[in-house]
């Protein structure tokens, strides 16, 4: 899932200082599950907004709707009659649905409640981790099943580096090196002789580096 | 004795003498009288002096323009190239850059992650890693010809080397790792700096167990203390270091005046003892911020006066 996380709510007032109705759209999704911006999360924005506004004597009309998802044409057209009704939307949807809500609603003012992470999983309740970074070309096949792009801070394809000290990576204690899990769990497959394949030099056009990406699939295209 | 390119240090190694290297940081400034200084201190003693890559992240003149300044000073330098900075076309445009000025050696490495640095709020790179900037090159180099496959008019002639961690973890891939790194393409390997003499011998009774010892020349790698604080900041801060608890006593039980003799005196029975092991072609004598000692160490270890080669 997409893993985010709040913003301070005084981040987010300073750019809506102007508006005299406001409009806190959450995600049913991934940002539910994450804890940063589904039903539950839009209420407490909310009334955090409210009481800031009451303490500074304004008169702004806070009201919230939580989406079944943001990142779908459909769900977004369900608040087209609504959405007129306020000044600004804050959406505390992941990056993706902040934007697909301003590309719906080109004349509405939409700003973000969250910081969008990364792509990642619950460890358990109130801690998330990395694990993809959507590179385009998935090397896990390759590495034992754990990614080094993602979770060596230096991506080495070919480590690990000197600096990784009993298991844990040189940048902190708190970070295990990927490699060193690579290579526990290839010994643990009985497949440490993969070890010494070198990994050859990636091509990165379909990582970031290669502009914008799409998925295209003519099939389901209709 | 075959060489592959007209490196000095190459030949040296090739001739079965053993190698000496040294290296230098590179000013937090423009004023090349710095390092010019230091490149005369020990030019006499060592056969090539490296030069580092904003080492441990943190922003100095580049390593390129330094390696320059030697050149122009009659000292071969070790081109450091660290992947955390620059993309495939930087490197290679680097590579090319150095081989103009007749760079005949370089070393291959990752580099220290940037929150070591000043620049913690900067991105990496890391297009390719250590190995692969191996690989390309010697692609650049044997093949004469750039990853984009287009033929490169005068090739690179370069020394090809890489660092070796035996401390690092896991010691079990140690060995196998120098294995991908000879297969990858490199010719010399300068380590990690041994103060654990016992496990550097396991380590080399590993790589001779494979043979590598003879399809690459390591230069083993020693850096004298200046101080038990040096000592104890290097044992507990440095990632990847690996200093026994009695080398810490020894040099933290003679007077405070006395510690930096005893520094010294520790490096060289380093040498004395490294060179009786079979695989070690040579040392790479790292004094921090210490390059003046540089020349009393080669000649109290016995390997002074450098061999002259063609």
């Amino acid at each position: 899932m997409i893993v985010a996380d709040k913003k301070p709510i005084e981040e987010i007032v300073q750019e809506i200082e102007d508006v005299k109705s406001l409009l806190i759209a959450g995600c049913n999704e991934c940002v539910t599950v994450c804890e940063a911006g589904g039903k539950k999360e839009v209420g407490i924005l909310a009334s955090a907004l409210r009481m800031y506004y009451l303490n500074k004597g304004k008169d702004v009309k806070v009201d919230e709707v939580t989406l079944e998802r943001q990142c779908d044409h459909e769900y977004l057209e369900e608040i087209r009659d609504m959405v007129e009704r306020y000044d600004a939307i804050v959406s505390i949807a992941c990056g993706v649905g902040i934007q697909f809500v301003a590309e719906q609603y080109p004349k509405m003012r939409v700003y973000p409640g969250v910081d969008t992470c990364f792509m990642g999983a619950t460890e358990k309740r109130g801690l998330w981790v990395e694990r993809c970074q959507g590179c385009g070309q998935c090397v896990l096949a390759k590495t034992g099943t754990v990614c080094p792009i993602t979770r060596c801070a230096k991506r080495i394809m070919n480590g690990p580096c000197g600096g990784s000290t009993k298991g844990m990576c040189e940048i902190s204690q708190e970070i295990e090196c990927a490699w060193q899990l690579i290579i526990d769990r290839l010994a643990a497959l009985g497949r440490l002789d993969e070890y010494e394949k070198l990994f050859p030099i990636k091509d990165w056009s379909t990582d970031r580096a290669g502009g914008p990406r799409k998925v295209v699939r003519e099939d389901l295209q209709q | 004795m075959i060489t592959k390119t007209p490196s000095k240090l190459e030949k040296v190694l090739a001739a079965g003498h053993l190698g000496v290297t040294s290296e230098c940081g590179p000013p937090r400034g423009s004023d090349p009288e710095e390092i010019i200084k230091k490149a005369n201190l020990i030019k006499n003693h060592v056969d090539a002096v490296n030069i580092t890559d904003n080492q441990t992240s943190v922003t100095r003149m580049c390593s390129l323009a330094a390696c320059i300044r030697l050149k122009m000073e009659g000292v071969d330098a070790v081109l450091q190239m660290v992947t955390r900075d620059r993309n495939r076309i930087a490197l290679q445009s680097d590579i090319l850059g150095a081989a103009s000025f007749d760079i005949y050696n370089i070393l291959c490495l990752s580099g220290d992650h940037q929150s070591f640095g000043d620049c913690k709020a900067g991105q990496n790179v890391h297009d390719l890693d250590s190995m692969q900037l191996i690989q390309t090159i010697k692609q650049m180099r044997d093949e004469g010809k750039f990853l984009g496959g287009d033929d490169i008019k005068r090739p690179p002639q370069m020394f090809i080397g890489a660092a070796a961690n035996p401390f690092a973890d896991p010691f079990e891939i140690r060995v196998p790792r120098l294995a991908k790194k000879i297969a990858a393409g490199v010719e010399f390997i300068q380590t990690q700096c041994i103060y654990n003499l016992d496990k550097f011998e396991k380590w080399m009774e590993l790589v001779r167990d494979r043979g590598l010892h003879e399809q690459v020349y390591i230069l083993a790698g020693v850096t004298p203390f200046k101080s038990a604080g040096m000592a104890r900041y290097m044992k507990n801060r440095v990632p990847g270091m690996d200093v026994p608890d009695e080398v810490v006593k020894r040099i933290a039980g003679v007077p405070k005046e006395k510690q930096a003799e005893e520094g010294i005196n520790i490096c060289i029975e380093s040498i004395q003892r490294l060179k009786e092991v079979e695989g070690v072609k040579g040392f790479h004598v790292m004094a921090i911020e210490w390059e003046e000692k540089v020349p009393e160490i080669v000649e109290r270890a016995g390997l002074y006066p450098r061999p002259v080669v063609e």
